[in-house]
């Protein structure tokens, strides 16, 4: 099973946020990055079906060269290869912009399954592995916890809400999005790590690519920090001076107690 | 070849027989946005014609309603809502498409929207219209970063632009009496072309927890750091009487069970209270709790977006915290 595996570096999710001067996203400076977590679980996910019916796993990403680092992990992992689509200049893109290029680097591949987060935890738009699906003509499932080998394609397990699932069947090749926690996230091991330098890290551009540059339809403005919905009595003091006045609110003014 | 004006199309789904409660907000943001530019709101839901549920359509009456009816529409595949969808925006030649922000929504509408060259603005939670609105398009807000910041959004260029509206972001409107048409709308299926089979949903195990009826809650999330430390917050609900319930990484590590789980993926609850421990408050979180009468968070980040819906606050480490507030809590109950 060839499997293709779309994976996005984000920031850390305890990173400082602080609004850059155009005001259109965070300062990234001191800004410590990780790879996003739903797609962690699809490259889990990924690596899991490898080892039960062999095959090989190759990750894709696109970002400026410090995406480079997010993509040594996946390979110590045991991803065996890379394509970085490599533009410092993917905020100028909307969803569909991405999911072109990203249609473009993978389209010659003649992978079986192409896995991706169901949704990045920066910009959360949820819907890159599902464009890219309708891009590259093939059918998709989203939020997807499992995945098994059946007759002709692949038999999926599908999040519901409300704590509801179904099976769906679909034919390979198809996209699917994975949704986090159902497997135990791997470590690379040291072995994993150094053999990680040596694995192929395929470099395009867009230009190279030539996914056609289209004018984005969606417009990211600018980004501000929220409103707050209600007003928050902060309680100070010690731990137990806070507690006690915590409990004075629920005993007395919401009367829970 | 239509003759109708464009305006703005919403696309309702049925839950447990009923239209949802998010369908209804959904049409409340396509009135919002189609009054701040003088257009008009059709609706379409996919179901018989026949079907009683039409009669229950309330809020601000939409022009036409659009019964969406073929067999190949029983069972919901991102192909056929996708192909359906398509042929009615096709024939109503709408400006502005709104969906509640479901997870069937999510499966489909990416797709849908490429095919009209489109991107869709998923998980709206605000739209602000401008004066001057034919030349002024309108901006629209949607969380990032978890929550932790808001950004301003805007469609530009022709041809329609596809909304998908977070649940509880806009107040379903009361019923209002006015004059509808309804449509029955037959799209061209071919069932070789639904490349998915869908299997009968089901739940995964019998509930034991009904979080629903639980008076207070005490709910953990990633800042309790390790499955060791849980009796720490198991202590405090006990103290209060209350139920234990968590974030979606919780359960997701296997530390507590899916069933005690809040958010869009988990339950949807409003208890009188919601402790919120080392809980920062994503959206996905946010939508399934704040409906609660009172919350209060518990936090080591005086920035975690859990403190915007927050109505007690402490700023603290959690492992000092929470065994203060088990001692306080007893020591009150004497």
């Amino acid at each position: 099973m060839k499997i293709i595996v779309a994976i996005k570096q984000v920031p850390e999710r305890d990173a400082r946020i602080r609004i850059d001067a155009e005001g259109t996203w965070i300062d990234l400076q001191d800004v410590e990055f990780t790879l996003n977590e739903s797609d962690a679980y699809a490259l889990e996910e990924a690596l899991q079906l490898k080892e039960e019916h062999g095959g090989e796993v190759v990750v894709l990403s696109a970002g400026p060269e410090r995406v480079g680092k997010t993509i040594r992990e996946a390979l110590a992992k045991g991803a065996d290869r890379a394509i970085h689509v490599e533009s410092d200049d993917l905020a100028a893109y909307d969803a569909l912009g991405v999911a072109r290029l990203l249609a473009a680097a993978v389209k010659d591949e003649q992978a079986d399954l192409i896995l991706t987060g169901l949704q990045s935890d920066d910009l959360g738009l949820g819907q890159t592995g599902v464009i890219l699906a309708e891009l590259l003509g093939l059918p998709h499932a989203s939020l997807i916890l499992k995945i098994e080998a059946a007759e002709g394609g692949v038999k999926v397990l599908r999040e519901l809400e409300d704590g509801w699932f179904q099976h769906v069947e679909l034919p390979t090749p198809a996209v699917l999005t994975i949704q986090s926690g159902n497997s135990k996230l791997r470590y690379a091991t040291l072995m994993g790590i150094k053999k990680a330098k040596t694995k192929e890290v395929r470099r395009v551009t867009p230009l190279e690519l030539a996914a056609e540059p289209e004018a984005s339809v969606v417009v990211l403005e600018r980004v501000l920090l929220p409103n707050k919905q209600r007003t928050t009595q902060i309680l100070g003091g010690s731990p137990a001076e806070a507690a006690a006045a915590l409990v004075e609110k629920l005993r007395f003014e919401v009367r829970a107690l | 070849m239509s003759e109708l004006t464009s305006g703005v199309l919403v696309f309702l789904e049925i839950k447990n027989r009923e239209i949802s409660r998010i369908s209804w907000e959904a049409m409340a943001a396509a009135h919002t946005l189609a009054e701040g530019h003088g257009l008009s709101v059709d609706v379409a839901l996919v179901s018989s014609p026949g079907n009683p549920i039409f009669e229950t359509i309330h809020g601000k009456a939409p022009r036409t309603v659009y019964a969406i009816d073929h067999p190949l529409l029983h069972e919901y595949t991102a192909d056929g809502f996708a192909a359906a969808y398509a042929q009615l925006i096709e024939q109503v030649n709408p400006s502005y498409v709104v969906f509640p922000h479901t997870y069937q929504v999510r499966d489909f509408a990416p797709c849908l929207a490429t095919r009209f060259k489109q991107v869709l603005i998923s998980d709206v939670t605000g739209i602000e219209t401008h004066a001057g609105a034919e030349t002024a398009p309108p901006t629209f807000i949607r969380q990032l970063l978890q929550g932790k910041l808001n950004a301003h959004y805007r469609h530009r260029g022709t041809g329609p632009c596809f909304l998908s509206i977070q649940a509880g972001a806009f107040r379903a409107d009361a019923a209002e009496a006015g004059a509808t048409t309804l449509a029955t709308f037959e799209p061209r299926l071919d069932a070789a072309k639904i490349r998915t089979k869908p299997g009968e949903p089901f739940r995964a195990s019998a509930q034991t927890v009904d979080l629903g009826s639980a008076s207070i809650l005490v709910s953990v999330g990633r800042g309790i750091k390790e499955e060791a430390n849980l009796p720490i917050v198991q202590e405090l609900a006990t103290a209060l009487g209350a139920e234990l319930a968590a974030s979606r990484p919780i359960c997701d590590s296997g530390w507590l069970p899916m069933e005690r789980q809040v958010g869009s993926s988990g339950q949807t609850v409003a208890p009188k209270v919601y402790l919120a421990i080392g809980i920062s408050g994503a959206i996905q979180h946010l939508v399934g709790m704040k409906g609660s009468q009172c919350i209060v968070a518990i936090n080591k980040d005086e920035n975690a977006p859990i403190f915007e819906v927050a109505d007690y606050g402490i700023v603290g480490d959690l492992f000092d915290v929470v065994p203060a507030l088990t001692a306080a809590v007893l020591k009150a109950k004497g």
